[in-house]
């Protein structure tokens, strides 16, 4: 395992320093042990890519962080509060400084942009029409998407579904937010206006950030670090010109997209 | 032998965990319903929903059973010179079993499926993940404007239903087969008491309950895509229909008990 991975092994003062703390984590779906003791350290305002191949878990890892799914065995510490064992109304706390973008944006499909946008301020119990048209119409600039309020999700097309999906997200500025394969199955202009649109939430609201993709240019172009899961465990965490220097020929076969020396392939 | 009995065993456990998941899901609701906001609007758009639009079914089913239970009963009656009697072996029947069962069973096949085809679907869409996500307790949300909605429609439908069914019945035995009508009201309500309305309100409220929770459940629970909910809203149709035929047994005998049938 490359040094980096090691020097950042959190320490077990690490929870209350971070905004996200992972310790120990493991999770089987049916009889695939999918997580294999994950140990993870998110600092506030910093965003990490966390990079690994399609179906390696990344995407269990990140629904296990916000409490949509439970692990097996381990620890979850967001906010300084270990999450595990919490039912959903306990969870709704957390939720609440936690945002997350899925990977199909999972807008509602019975309601308009500016209702899939209002929806947690309504939920919050924000009751008046013009607040809620503000904040609408400015979550809609953020994610360049004005006068887009009355489209419906089967309307629109993955990007903006995706962007939609982010406004919701962050309405009520929560100070974590999550992205689920943000880049996944858009075009090039339209990923890197969504990376963009990441770094500049990061900068302009000082938002802690985790990036779920296999989309190497994103995870470069987004991350203050970058996190790779391999069989279950985190294999690599550094910083991005770590990544790129680095000699492992598991991470070197994954940045370079070689698929000779997997031998299941 | 082992194989056998291993099996039966398994389905047994099978079927208790979900009635308890069912069972479970009811008591969070309940709970939801005494101790947090009622979300008006999701409620009022239910009652539509369920109670509105389920009208020209329940009409239609109650009528034409009606129609055709008078039909049918003066075909027996009248060879025993006891035609008049027709109106209250129909507006008894109706009341204490037609009207509850089978407005519970097209309510089942118009509602329960729809409901949990919803439910189902928002949920293999990451829809029900969103609203944990955003702090939204899905039960408080989906689960609660339903099952208050349908407690409260349920009742006046097979309160429709019932009175559809005697209006037709009086329809034909009057003005086809020719009964004396005077003879047939006075028979009908001579034989039929508020304790047979009762009865027929009661069992409504307890189908209702069955088919809200049975169909939500499913629902919640589906999964694998398109093939999943398809599955669900099956097995949320067949499950609540069973349920509510084997229930209403139970129920009559616990009823009859409160509510005696027959002239007291």
């Amino acid at each position: 395992m490359p040094n980096s991975s090691e020097q950042l092994v959190p320490d077990s003062a690490a929870p209350t320093v971070s905004m996200i703390s992972v310790r120990g984590l493991t999770k089987s779906l049916g009889s695939q042990e999918v997580l294999r003791g994950i140990d993870l350290d998110v600092r506030r305002g910093e965003t990490l890519a966390i990079i690994g191949r399609s179906g390696g878990g990344k995407s269990v890892l990140l629904k296990n962080i916000i409490g949509l799914m439970n692990p097996d065995a381990g620890e979850i510490w967001v906010d300084g509060r270990n999450i595990i064992g919490l039912n959903e109304r306990q969870l709704a706390a957390i939720r609440q400084k936690v945002g997350i973008l899925f990977q199909g944006a999972a807008l509602f499909d019975s309601m308009t942009v500016a209702e899939n946008v209002a929806f947690p301020l309504r939920e919050a119990g924000e009751r008046d029409a013009s607040v809620l048209r503000e904040k609408v119409r400015e979550m809609l600039e953020v994610v360049e998407l004005e006068g887009q309020e009355d489209k419906m999700p089967v309307s629109l097309s993955g990007g903006m579904k995706k962007r939609v999906g982010l406004a919701r997200s962050i309405v009520r500025r929560p100070s974590c937010v999550l992205y689920d394969e943000p880049t996944s199955g858009l075009d090039p202009v339209v990923s890197d206006s969504i990376n963009r649109l990441i770094t500049r939430l990061q900068e302009r609201l000082g938002m802690t950030s985790i990036v779920v993709t296999h989309d190497m240019k994103s995870a470069f172009q987004v991350g203050n670090h970058i996190a790779y899961l391999h069989e279950g465990r985190i294999y690599f965490h550094g910083t991005p010109s770590e990544l790129q220097q680095a000699s492992d020929p598991i991470l070197q076969d994954f940045l370079l997209g070689r698929s000779e020396s997997q031998p299941h392939l | 032998m082992v194989r056998f009995l291993s099996a039966v065993g398994r389905a047994f456990l099978s079927l208790f965990q979900y009635l308890g998941e069912v069972v479970l899901l009811a008591a969070d609701t309940f709970r939801s319903i005494f101790t947090r906001r009622l979300r008006w609007k999701l409620f009022l758009h239910q009652i539509v929903e369920i109670g509105l639009l389920s009208q020209l079914v329940v009409v239609i089913t109650g009528g034409f059973t009606g129609a055709v239970f008078a039909a049918q009963t003066y075909f027996q009656f009248n060879k025993l010179g006891i035609g008049s009697g027709v109106g209250a072996v129909v507006s008894v029947s109706l009341c204490r079993e037609l009207g509850p069962v089978l407005t519970a069973l097209m309510v089942t096949g118009r509602v329960g499926a729809a409901m949990s085809a919803e439910i189902g679907t928002m949920k293999v869409t990451e829809q029900i993940d969103a609203l944990r996500a955003l702090a939204v307790y899905p039960v408080d949300y989906l689960v609660v404007p339903r099952a208050l909605a349908m407690m409260l429609s349920m009742p006046l439908l097979v309160a429709e239903c019932i009175a559809f069914g005697i209006a037709a019945s009086y329809f034909i035995a009057v003005h086809l087969l020719e009964i004396n009508g005077t003879y047939y009201m006075a028979n009908m309500i001579r034989w039929t008491g508020i304790r047979d309305i009762t009865m027929g309100l009661t069992k409504g409220l307890c189908f209702a309950v069955l088919i809200v929770f049975i169909s939500c459940h499913k629902g919640l629970t589906a999964r694998e895509g398109a093939v999943g909910v398809g599955k669900a809203t099956t097995e949320a149709v067949v499950n609540a229909s069973l349920a509510v035929l084997i229930c209403n047994f139970f129920l009559t005998m616990f009823l009859n008990i409160i509510f005696p049938a027959g002239y007291q």
